[in-house]
């Protein structure tokens, strides 16, 4: 019974937001007026948008240049001579696949650590009453208030009495940690909004804590988990001062730390180095491209209202 | 369907309300809640509650990492320490200047783009999606990206002055106190206002629009329609970004680290750079720790004086 309801007012939801979208065209009238949008303003979106991308591009555009481009005194915005050999240089030197490899295990563990745990945490928050709930929010909520670096020497000397330097498992824990806050906050509102007699349907057919969770509160919530999954993957993805601290050993540096290995004493390696960077860059790329169509909703429903 | 047929044979809500099961079915209502909470409080604990008042213990000690070593009590002397410390003074100056230059202008910039793309604006995905770019690449990368542009050969920074001025210069950005600065408030600004951008776009999408058009009909210049309506309703995403940013700035490090390294002689430092040198180069962690308490509490204060006055202004 409960899956054809939940089904019912999954297809409900959609129905809704299509028919929102056909309804598009003759909007209400906006922030400003009817006939807002002139051509100056398209035009100040353009500058803004080109402004945000263009060291990216430019660094693109770098990672294709050769040594000649790159060292001469005046600077190259397009490649005399495209080459791809700095990508050649940067991913065969001194392991740069397995620095590639440990940041994605990391990166994953992360998410799936924090999602799960900020999941169960969240759910009890939103769905149960018990002594002392808003307290117990609130003192999670307050580690926001801590810069995380700030507490970077403590967490060292405690890595050092738990042996979790040197550690893949100890970064995803303390990273994790990090992330729990923002994530239990976001989860919240968007769990809280989930209709509860859908969940008392549920409960009727015998159907577990877990099981609401994961088969109800879960899928109805995917923007949330896709918002917190893409925030903690590029927390975890470029976390550079932890990670710096705690490893000791080449063979389980991350991506970040690599990098700086481009910058010599003498010399940098500008070509390799931002090749490197392009091949840094491009997951966080892809994840948040992969999380942008829910983005907006979970931003505006989970954050601040 | 295969839930039909396994949730018609284990049925506890159905089952005959006996006493024994009613007692089990609340306890359990009132257990799992702190069971949900279990892991996550434990992670916190552990990694986030423990470590702070680790740090503030340390603070007050000369401590050493060294197993075996003694690490005598030295009270207040770390922070006595602090106040006379010329770096302490410098780092403490360009963390401040960091964070009112470039806190306002994330903010402005945010609201103003947001502002521009909120509605009836061609292409607002395409916007969202490339302003908010710069959030999502790594500090590390950005900082070298940045650290190039402003490179002495071959910089494009020197690139577009060499136009301006007819010739070719070498200046090395990098390398000079105030450039130095400047170039880390410009990488810093650029990185961060896709956040307050995209924040303030949820919070301009949720002012009412009937209650914009109203006023609008009665007569309201749009000065007056963005002061009155618009800004007291998203004052709450203002002091939340505020607050947020303010966390955020004054615990700069790594571009920093990456692109000056505090120099040149500790000139660009800031107090995080100056804490995490003197406790992994010269491995005075209680000193360190000291420095980072203070900060730690001196920003925590000024965050609740800050939310509080908003909170009264509103009200009023």
């Amino acid at each position: 019974m409960s899956t054809f309801i939940f089904k019912d007012a999954r297809n409900e939801t959609k129905r809704q937001s299509s028919a929102r979208r056909r309804a598009k065209p003759p909007a209400p009238p906006g922030l400003f007026g009817i006939r807002s949008w002139k051509k100056s303003r398209l035009v100040l979106a353009c500058v803004f948008g080109l402004l945000s991308v263009f060291p990216l591009l430019y660094m693109i555009s770098l990672s294709f240049q050769p040594t000649s481009d790159i060292l001469t005194s005046s600077a190259v915005l397009v490649p005399t001579h495209p080459t791809t050999s700095n990508y050649v240089v940067a991913w065969s030197g001194n392991g740069f696949s397995n620095y590639f490899l440990n940041s994605l295990i990391v990166a994953l563990g992360t998410v799936v650590i924090t999602v799960v745990i900020a999941s169960l945490a969240a759910f009890a928050f939103a769905r149960y009453r018990f002594p002392f709930k808003e307290v117990i929010f609130y003192l999670f909520l307050a580690a926001l208030a801590v810069p995380s670096v700030d507490l970077i020497i403590p967490q060292y000397l405690l890595m050092l009495r738990l042996h979790l330097t040197d550690s893949l498992l100890g970064l995803v824990l303390i990273y994790s940690s990090e992330n729990l806050p923002f994530s239990i906050f976001l989860l919240r509102g968007f769990f809280e909004a989930v209709p509860k007699d859908l969940e008392e349907s549920f409960r009727l057919d015998g159907a577990s804590t877990l099981r609401v969770l994961t088969r109800l509160i879960a899928p109805l919530s995917a923007p949330a988990l896709a918002v917190v999954a893409m925030f903690t993957f590029n927390f975890a993805w470029e976390e550079f001062t932890i990670a710096l601290t705690l490893l000791n050993d080449q063979s389980h540096f991350t991506l970040p730390i690599a990098l700086t290995f481009f910058i010599g004493a003498h010399q940098t390696e500008w070509g390799p180095l931002f090749a490197a960077s392009v091949i840094a860059t491009v997951p966080s790329v892809i994840v948040y491209f992969i999380s942008q169509r829910w983005f907006q909703r979970g931003v505006s429903l989970g954050g601040i209202r | 369907m295969t839930t039909e047929a396994t949730s018609l044979v284990r049925r506890p809500a159905d089952s005959p309300p006996g006493a024994v099961s009613r007692h089990h079915y609340r306890a359990m209502r009132f257990v799992t809640p702190y069971l949900l909470l279990l892991p996550a409080a434990f992670l916190y604990i552990l990694f986030i509650v423990y470590p702070i008042f680790k740090q503030f213990d340390i603070s007050f000690y000369n401590w050493h990492v060294f197993p075996g070593a003694a690490n005598p009590f030295v009270g207040w002397g770390n922070y006595k320490e602090i106040f006379h410390s010329p770096e302490i003074r410098t780092a403490a100056l360009n963390t401040f200047l960091f964070i009112v230059i470039t806190v306002p202008i994330q903010m402005a910039l945010g609201l103003f783009a947001a502002a521009l793309v909120t509605d009836r604006l061609p292409g607002r995905g395409l916007w969202r999606a490339l302003i908010f770019i710069p959030v999502v690449t790594s500090w590390v990368v950005v900082s070298y990206v940045f650290a190039y542009i402003f490179a002495d050969q071959g910089g494009l920074a020197n690139g577009i002055l060499s136009i301006f001025v007819g010739h070719t210069v070498h200046v090395d950005w990098l390398a000079n106190t105030w450039t130095g600065n400047a170039v880390i408030w410009i990488l810093s600004i650029w990185k961060g206002i896709g956040w307050s951008f995209i924040m303030f776009l949820a919070a301009l999408d949720g002012v009412p629009r009937d209650l914009v058009e109203s006023s609008r009909v009665d007569g309201a210049s749009e000065r007056r329609v963005w002061r009155h309506v618009v800004i007291p309703n998203i004052r709450p995403t203002i002091t939340f970004v505020t607050v947020l940013l303010f966390i955020g700035a004054s615990q700069v490090f790594i571009q920093v680290y990456v692109t000056t390294g505090g120099g040149p002689f500790d000139s660009t430092g800031v107090l995080l750079t100056n804490a995490y040198q003197q406790a992994f180069s010269f491995f005075s962690f209680g000193y360190a720790a000291a420095i980072a308490s203070l900060m730690a509490v001196v920003v925590l204060a000024m965050s609740i004086v800050y939310i509080r006055l908003m909170r009264r202004g509103s009200n009023s």
